[in-house]
């Protein structure tokens, strides 16, 4: 059970307080209708799954009920910092920095 | 026979306090202190078992929690039944019974170890090469028997009646293992102030100072360093000492979770305590100081009763007063070994050899052997031993004898080596390098927060041991903050046993030396393995199942993989090792259920008129987490038959239904109606308040995710009702696109679902049942028709009122406080008798409904269902530019014309009930189509025959097609049709 710091309670939580809500930062696009089939296909279902850093949304379920995004290193599966929404995604460490 | 094998002064036990107890329906006798491993052995008895697939006589091979062989059955009383525990591991308590396992008739004499003779049949992989014809055996022939045949221990078939327990701990540092490197590492982490809990396995903590003659640390004999160290740290407030308590797995960012046993070693169970405590511990640092486990050596006949290990028989000589043997013979690849012969020979056993496969051995060793009187062969290797029921004789290569010799003896004590336990330390997932001295892997290298000590790190002898203890200790303290000032005592150790385990490379004979004795894995079976193609540890592993019994391949692992490097011709670090997987030693379902049984196993979600449905002898089902009465049968009647009656009254008269648990979201803001739009198929911005809709909710991907009715309740609010099971989700999705989609908008969502009482009322005298006692709200027709909502009052309680149906029938849902709920269920109740009032159930509910072809989503709909497919293209928002899941309408699978789609099935056989879920195919012939299957079908009384909801490939264009369903053998023709069987012309909705 991981450990996750809730950036609008500003508390380190178990992770049983939390749902994971998929990959981050992918905008619901302005004009849907305008879209390619394929451009839509991408939205809907292309995602990173990157081995290494990863920016995901998270909820605090079971707590405030926000929704959040995080960098987490689906390697060493910790989370590298939380940050809330409409904030900018902070950049993956580089290697010799990541805490993998 | 009372206690032959016992020795005068010597061990750890309570001599004062003897314990009869029970093997096999024998009594013996022991004392409080001994394990019933131990005590069984002072009594002579080594024969304790039978092996899992050749039924070969087995005895104890260890002292402790790595046995494989020596697993018993306890039993005290009804329910209290625990196979497969390990007799190293079993405190001895008055009126103890415990029964060996796996044998027939008996255990000196098993019919199964005639597959010990057939034991070329049972090599690696033999189920996958013996149970494959033909085809009509795998279920009627080779599965009952593969089931009788597994297993060692049997189930225990009644209730347990014991309870169990858990709890959460916080602390600085978390200390696994109470030897002298745990202690020393506690004792550092205490002086701080740090809360540190200090966690064993064992009854008493001390580890391997307990299995050892006492040495001098500090001046002091190390039992009274153990009893000082002890009382220190147990006086101290910041410091918890977890006896019996086994740390079986380590989790992420040092979550640990510890197995707490608290009754079993009492003789007298004290009633209403907790037989084992889960602790689900999260330390800021934690010290592996595990210690380690001595390895069999590999040789012919290397398991049987009285070859053990090396050190197990210098623990149960130092530990508990016992000799394994008054004849014992050594057999090991280094020095430690030799410190049980001198400790035998001490204790006046008549050590008959030393045979050690080292060409050299330090001179010191052999000069202290040949003072001792004990014959010593170096460079020797075992050929082989004998003796059916408990070794009679060794035969080892002797140089020195030009051949072979033949020692004669009653028991071997075996020593290839140590290895460190890296159970932990794996799990954690620290790294792991081969350490070539000692044939084995070490950790590498650091990990954040979890410190290693003693001999789990390679770092053997007591001195080792406290000195590396106290430095993890420090470490760890430091890593959770605190600063330790007091310098490490000298640790000056005198007198302390031979512990440098430096061993050769491990030796490969070519004979049938045991590997994993609990699993009977053979070397020639992992050589068998290499042979036919295996090169991965992994693979070998799981194909010969070495090191994949309860003892987690504790005494094998380094074996195999020995064995196997030697026939892949690789060095064994090139080969790797297998993963370690909590838990570290078996726990039982008990800890981890803990608390969580029966009633608090799962919260069942009861409704405000529950009580009512329980007075009445409602049959419930369980729907999400809430019980919903199915049907209310009166006397003798079936399901059928009250579900029928429930249907006709419905339908002539007028039905109550507990709708409750409906879910409601209320949506309010100068917003709301806006979210709504873009967020469900419908168009929200023309509704008027005061009046509803059924909405039809999709996900992106434009699948049908929920449905249900929405009412305006005034300009910026909506009440919105979801499925009972979609509930959360539908908030879920909601928030998730209010907070980080459209966070602009002006809306706030809250849940209702458990602040109103839901009572629906269908049927023609519905009007007439609730209009007498409602206030405020016109009734009438006119002003309030179908799909309108109001507020009112009845019986003077706040009211909201919808005229809506899920039947097809003139319908009303009253929604007051769940707390008025029963009361104004309870007064239309007594007033139905004029009107004809039958209550229902959600049985009820579904026929009617699907009489009516009203979808249940996430029944007649599986996540892979459009509005289109399922009929309910009428119900989106034509204008609209775009909402939740538009897009994906027209993509180019959206618009195949052969997809799934939601039809009627009428059966050629009125009376034929499909079974929900058979498949739908064009025809019964060798070119059948599978079209699609079943998803609602009923028995319908207003039709007076059965129906039935299917999803069929191309279905709207195939009105009046016959097709075939099929369940099992069961097979029926039917006609595809519409959806909706009864009263097409809504009609009834005004009636």
């Amino acid at each position: 059970m991981i450990q996750i710091h809730c950036p609008y309670c500003c508390e380190l939580l178990p992770e049983q307080e939390f749902a994971y809500a998929g990959e981050a930062h992918i905008v619901r696009p302005e004009d849907p209708g305008a879209l390619s089939d394929e451009a839509w296909r991408d939205y809907l279902f292309l995602r990173t799954n990157a081995r290494g850093p990863y920016h995901e949304r998270w909820r605090h379920v079971h707590g405030c009920s926000r929704f959040f995004n995080a960098l987490r290193d689906t390697v060493s599966d910790r989370i590298l910092v939380t940050y809330r929404m409409g904030e900018a995604p902070p950049a993956p460490p580089s290697e010799e920095g990541g805490d993998a | 026979m009372r206690n032959t094998f016992r020795l005068p002064d010597t061990g750890r036990i309570d001599r004062g306090k003897p314990v009869s107890f029970r093997f096999n329906g024998t009594q013996h006798t022991g004392f409080v202190g001994d394990t019933l491993a131990s005590a069984l052995l002072a009594n002579g008895v080594h024969l304790v078992g039978r092996s899992f697939k050749y039924h070969r006589p087995r005895g104890f091979l260890s002292a402790g929690a790595e046995e494989p062989n020596a697993l018993v059955t306890v039993t005290r009383g009804a329910g209290r039944t625990t196979p497969n525990l390990p007799a190293t591991m079993i405190e001895l308590y008055e009126g103890l019974e415990a029964h060996s396992q796996n044998h027939w008739p008996s255990l000196s004499f098993d019919v199964g170890a005639v597959n010990d003779l057939l034991h070329p049949l049972f090599a690696a992989g033999f189920y996958y090469k013996t149970f494959m014809w033909p085809r009509s055996f795998w279920d009627k022939v080779y599965e009952p028997f593969i089931r009788q045949a597994a297993g060692l221990g049997k189930s225990p078939t009644q209730r347990d009646p014991d309870i169990y327990t858990s709890r959460h701990a916080f602390c600085d540092v978390l200390i696994v293992g109470a030897g002298a490197a745990g202690i020393a590492a506690a004792l550092a982490a205490a002086k701080t102030g740090a809360q540190v809990i200090l966690a064993d396995e064992q009854a008493k903590p001390g580890g391997t100072m307990l299995k050892e003659h006492p040495a001098r640390i500090d001046g002091a004999p190390s039992d009274t360093w153990l009893h000082t160290s002890l009382a220190t740290l147990r006086e101290a407030e910041n410091v918890t000492v977890l006896e019996r308590t086994c740390a079986f797995g380590v989790y992420h960012e040092n979550f640990i979770g510890l197995r707490q046993a608290l009754t079993d070693h009492q003789a007298d169970l004290p009633p209403d305590q907790p037989r084992e405590r889960l602790w689900k511990v999260r330390a800021k640092a934690v010290v592996l100081a595990q210690g380690a486990i001595e390895r069999p050596m590999s040789f012919s006949g290397n398991d049987r009763p009285g070859v053990m290990l090396a050190g197990a028989a210098r623990t149960y000589l130092n530990g508990h007063g016992v000799c394994v043997g008054h004849r014992p013979v050594i057999v090991t690849s280094n020095d430690t070994a030799w410190q049980s012969a001198f400790d035998l020979a001490g204790a006046g056993m008549s050590v008959s050899a030393i045979v050690d496969v080292r060409d050299t051995v330090a001179k010191g060793l052999v000069a202290r052997a040949d003072r001792a009187g004990i014959a010593v062969f170096t460079g020797s290797q075992v050929l082989g031993t004998s003796g059916r029921l408990r070794v009679s004789s060794i035969t080892i290569s002797s140089p020195k004898h030009a051949g072979q010799k033949k020692i004669a003896c009653d028991s071997v004590l075996m020593s290839a080596g140590w290895t460190p336990s890296l159970h932990l330390w794996s799990q954690a997932s620290g790294a792991i390098a081969w350490d070539d001295a000692l044939q084995a892997y070490v950790p590498d290298g650091g990990l954040d927060g979890v410190f290693v000590a003693g001999a789990g790190s390679g770092k053997f002898g007591l001195a080792e041991a406290l000195v590396s203890g106290w430095r993890a200790g420090a470490h760890a303290v430091a890593s959770a903050g605190f600063e330790l000032t007091a310098q490490a005592p000298a640790f000056k150790v005198r007198g302390e046993a031979i512990s440098s385990p430096a061993t050769p490379a491990l030796t490969h004979p070519q004979g049938r030396a045991f590997v994993d004795f609990q699993n009977d894995v053979t070397t020639k079976d992992i050589r068998l393995a290499v042979q036919e193609g295996f090169r991965s540890v992994e693979h070998i592993k799981r194909y010969t199942t070495t090191g994949m019994a309860t003892d987690q391949g504790k005494t094998s692992n380094i074996n195999a993989l020995a064995t196997s490097a030697s026939a892949l011709g690789v060095a064994p670090h090139e080969a790797g090792l297998t993963k370690f997987r909590p838990p570290y030693t078996p726990i039982t379902f008990g800890t981890l259920a803990a608390l969580r049984r029966d009633e608090t196993f799962q919260p069942v979600r009861k409704t405000p008129i529950d009580p009512w449905a329980e007075d009445k002898g409602a049959v419930f089902e369980p729907v999400s987490l809430w019980r919903r009465a199915r049907y209310f049968p009166k006397a003798h009647e079936t399901m059928h038959q009250a579900v029928a009656r429930e249907c006709r009254s419905v339908r002539e008269g007028v039905g109550m239904f507990d709708a409750s648990t409906l879910g409601k979201i209320e949506v309010v803001g100068p917003d709301a109606a806006e979210f709504l739009n873009r967020l469900y198929v419908n168009a929200w911005t023309t509704l008027k308040p005061g009046r509803c809709k059924y909405g039809v909710l999709l996900g992106e991907d434009g699948f049908i995710r929920d449905d249900g009715v929405i009412a305006r309740i005034a300009e910026d609010r909506f009440h919105v009702t979801t499925t009972t099971g979609g509930a959360a989700r539908v908030l879920t999705m909601m928030e998730d696109y209010r907070q980080t989609e459209w966070p602009d908008l002006k809306v706030w969502l809250t849940s209702t679902t458990e602040q109103w009482a839901v009572i629906a009322v269908n049927g023609p005298n519905a009007k007439r049942l609730i209009e007498p006692f409602i206030e405020g709200i016109d009734l009438s027709d006119e002003t309030f028709r179908h799909m309108s909502y109001a507020e009112g009052t009845i019986a003077g309680v706040e009211l909201r009122l919808f005229r809506v149906s899920f039947t097809g029938e003139r319908g009303y849902e009253i929604n007051v406080p769940a707390s008025e709920g029963l009361r104004i269920w309870d007064m239309l109740h007594a007033a139905g008798a004029d009107h004809g009032l039958v209550v229902y159930g959600t049985e009820t509910m579904h026929v009617l409904r699907a009489e009516k072809g009203y979808i249940i989503v996430g029944q007649d709909t599986d996540g892979t269902v459009t509005p289109q497919d399922a009929g309910l293209a009428w119900a989106i928002g034509k204008k609209k530019p775009d909402f939740v899941g538009k897009r994906s309408l027209t993509r180019p699978d959206m618009l195949l014309p052969d997809r799934p789609q939601l039809v009627g099935l009428l059966t050629a056989d009125a009376g034929k009930v499909l079974e929900e879920g058979a498949q739908v195919v064009s025809d019964w012939s060798a070119t059948a189509r599978p079209l699609g299957h079943v998803t609602s079908s009923y028995w319908s009384e207003a039709l007076g025959r059965s129906i039935a909801l299917a999803l069929v490939a191309g279905g709207h264009d195939a009105m009046d097609t016959e097709v075939t369903v099929v369940a099992g053998r069961d097979m029926a023709s039917a006609t595809i049709t519409g959806t909706v069987f009864y009263d097409p012309k809504g009609e009834r909705i005004n009636a």
